[in-house]
């Protein structure tokens, strides 16, 4: 008889409890390409359905950056930093706190509202929220446009250091994930989580330096301030943004950094502890 | 594990937790655990303080979905699954496709996997219909470049050219049935797990997806483990069949003999009227009780062909307007097979309160096999359906006799019929014959 299918004989598949563990990696790897494809449904949806969906991603910041300028440096009259106009400088802060709450929104509510999918076909499931991210990074590019459009009014040149933007917004992508992921896997489980999230996202926008400079705390606090991981993201983005006379407090950065890749590391291992029984409780 | 086995499991087993407390709910509040632990501390607490014994996990209980359930199916093979509700089929499904862990055994899978769990797993409305073919291929297992090599044999087989651009919310059912399965037939999988998907679609479809599936295993040489109820399909598809039942495997052969199995094993005590009880319209009549005994009025659900049937129906009326009703019987594919009605034997009722009919079905045509009911009760002279539709598998014909093991019947119906072998003629004989035949084909 004609064989028709050519076997691979390293393709045994064993299922066995506590066993998904394996080559978890590997299989990542291998469902990259859904991984592209969600992204892209998620991105076409989102742009097919409102022009709203657009004008939404242009609104929301330049309405806070509108508040957060009259509010601190008009009002409250704190300073910028490195010369840039105190709009600018707000804009440069919340790019990344943006992404970081959109992010966290986005992937908190992915896995509910796909729940046909894991209930009906396997992935690695962390696919999901990561797929769901690259929504807030469309957001985020459009949000970009605005603030270079920003600068060229004001007449406001930034230097070399912008070269190093890309490093950045990885930076705050992989900083924004820890949580998203923690809070995503918390969310399948006790559905009352996500009233959880509006909270976070809110009390993070004033604790986190968007409205005004980090250099403003006090300097026996900062190194402290910068246990939130978001204080050294923006730092981050202001110094690359602003140019080089925004100076980067280095501990500051470091420590928020270590906090990022705990919290990275604590959400992904949560998640995937939690993954096998996704289908079971969605 | 021989190099030709495709699937072995071994004592597969799958536990579910199912919490007094949790058992009511949905899904879990994160308030709720916290209320209930706190509760449960509290408990504990005076219950030491009394100088109790502790009860740890009295208020869990676990439920085994599936129990050491353990077969092979070699590769080429098509494997039939059945059993009724609850019997742990999508459970084992679930199992076999990774959707979710196994709780004891182990499953050595041997090739690539595709399951085929629902039709149009993630279809997006918004989406158009070519985006959805990218997205439901990439969700099924294919790569773009092997979805793109076969787009056009999708398209065709979908019969969707013209709407390819359009958003898939603007498609009638139909065709997002069809393009869905066409999506999935496509799929290269060397197993193929299939759940269920061939209750959709009509029959012209369900048609041209059996065909596919029988292509599939015939000439490509895959393995397919296939779910369904539709007994007819499974006998005619599958080489061999597992029949499930509370969990547990309790009969695996050839195909024929586990429809047999299944058919002649009757309705089980745990099928109650509750779970055929369509909820459309809960202020309706309501169907009181249903049976089945033999024109003497013997309780009997099962019945050899050609024996006379009587249905015993009570129906409880919502009102006393005048009534007539309607008994479909249909097979085991819910097609209907033929309605009789109050009224073509009698008056339509006007009395109100619980209605008793006793019909006799004499000598019913009906081959051997699973058969279901329904029952419509409505306004005499109106098409308005006033009241429920009751759907519920209600006798089994067994007997009958298949000659051979993968005896594969078409139709539902039987006659009581006589072959002859006629003895040879010689051949002038036989030119007599055509020649009296030919004016009447003259004519």
């Amino acid at each position: 008889m004609p064989e028709t299918i050519v076997f691979d004989r390293r393709r045994v598949l064993i299922l066995e409890p506590g066993r998904a563990e394996r080559h978890y990696w590997r299989d990542l790897w291998a469902y990259r390409e859904l991984f592209v494809i969600l992204a892209w449904r998620d991105v076409a949806v989102r742009y097919k359905q409102t022009v709203i969906g657009v004008l939404w991603a242009v609104i929301r910041p330049f309405l806070t950056m509108v508040v957060f300028t009259i509010v601190f440096g008009r009002l409250a009259g704190l300073p910028s930093e490195a010369g840039a106009p105190y709009p600018v400088m707000v804009f440069a802060g919340m790019l990344p706190w943006f992404l970081f709450s959109t992010i966290l929104g986005e992937a908190s509510s992915s896995l509910v509202g796909n729940a046909n999918l894991v209930g009906k076909v396997y992935f690695p499931r962390l696919i999901i929220p990561a797929s769901s991210a690259v929504v807030a990074l469309v957001d985020f590019a459009v949000s970009l446009a605005i603030l270079f459009g920003l600068m060229l009014w004001y007449g406001f040149w930034p230097s070399w250091h912008l070269a190093l933007l890309p490093a950045f917004v990885a930076l705050a992508i992989v900083a924004s994930l820890g949580p998203a992921f923690l809070i995503t896997a918390l969310n399948v489980k006790y559905r009352d989580f996500r009233y959880i999230i509006p909270f976070i996202i809110q009390f993070g926008l004033y604790v986190s330096p968007v409205g005004f400079s980090s250099a403003i705390v006090p300097a026996q606090w900062r190194f402290w301030y910068s246990l939130n991981p978001a204080v050294g993201v923006i730092d981050g983005f202001r110094w690359c943004l602003l140019g080089g006379d925004s100076p980067l407090y280095w501990p500051g950065f470091v420590l928020s950094l270590g906090v990022a890749a705990l919290f990275l590391w604590l959400g992904t291992a949560y998640f995937r502890r939690t993954e096998r029984s996704f289908a079971d409780l969605i | 594990m021989a190099e030709d086995v495709a699937i072995r499991a071994e004592g597969l087993g799958k536990k579910y937790l199912i919490g007094h407390a949790i058992e009511r709910e949905r899904y879990t509040a994160l308030r709720d655990v916290l209320a209930r632990s706190a509760r449960n501390a509290w408990r504990k607490a005076t219950d030491l303080a009394h100088g109790h014994a502790l009860l740890a996990g009295g208020a869990v209980e676990e439920f085994w979905a599936l129990e050491d359930v353990s077969f092979d199916v070699r590769r080429g093979e098509v494997l039939g699954i059945i059993g009724r509700n609850g019997a742990g089929k999508s459970t084992l499904l679930k199992i076999l496709s990774r959707i979710t862990e196994p709780s004891a055994g182990r499953v050595t899978i041997r090739g690539r996997v595709a399951s085929l769990l629902e039709v149009g797993t993630g279809f997006h409305p918004e989406l158009t219909g070519r985006e959805n073919i990218y997205l439901n291929g990439a969700i099924l297992g294919m790569s773009r470049a092997e979805i793109r090599r076969k787009f056009d044999e999708i398209v065709a087989f979908a019969e969707v050219e013209k709407f390819l651009d359009t958003p898939v919310k603007r498609y009638s059912s139909g065709m997002h049935v069809r393009l869905a399965f066409a999506v999935a037939a496509h799929l290269e999988p060397e197993i193929l797990i299939v759940d269920e998907v061939l209750a959709v679609g009509d029959g012209e479809f369900q048609k041209k997806c059996l065909g596919k599936m029988d292509e599939v295993s015939r000439h490509d040489g895959r393995t397919v483990l296939f779910v369904s109820h539709n007994l007819d399909a499974i006998a005619r598809i599958c080489h061999q069949g597992l029949l499930l039942r509370g969990g547990k495997a309790v009969f695996s052969g050839s195909a024929a003999e586990t429809v047999e199995q299944y058919t002649r094993a009757g309705l089980g005590p745990s099928q109650s009227l509750e779970d055929f009880r369509e909820p459309r319209s809960p202020k309706g009549d309501e169907l009181v009780a249903v049976w089945t005994a033999t024109a003497e009025g013997m309780p009997s659900s099962t019945f050899s062909q050609g024996q006379s049937i009587q249905v015993g129906i009570v129906v409880r009326l919502k009102d006393g307007a005048t009534r007539d009703f309607a008994l479909v019987i249909e097979n085991r594919d819910s097609r209907p097979l033929f309605t009789t009605h109050l009224t073509d034997c009698s008056a339509p009722y006007s009395v109100g309160g619980d209605a008793t009919f006793l019909v006799v079905i004499k000598s019913p045509s009906l081959r051997n096999g699973e058969y279901l009911v329904s029952l419509a009760s409505f306004i005499p002279g109106s098409q308005r359906i006033c009241d429920s539709v009751f759907h519920f598998p209600l006798f089994n014909i067994a007997g009958g006799r298949a000659a051979f093991p993968a005896d594969r019947r078409w139709g539902d119906l039987y006659f009581p019929i006589e072959w002859q072998i006629a003895p040879q003629q010689r051949r002038e004989g036989n030119a007599q014959a055509t020649a009296v035949l030919r004016p009447a084909r003259a004519r």
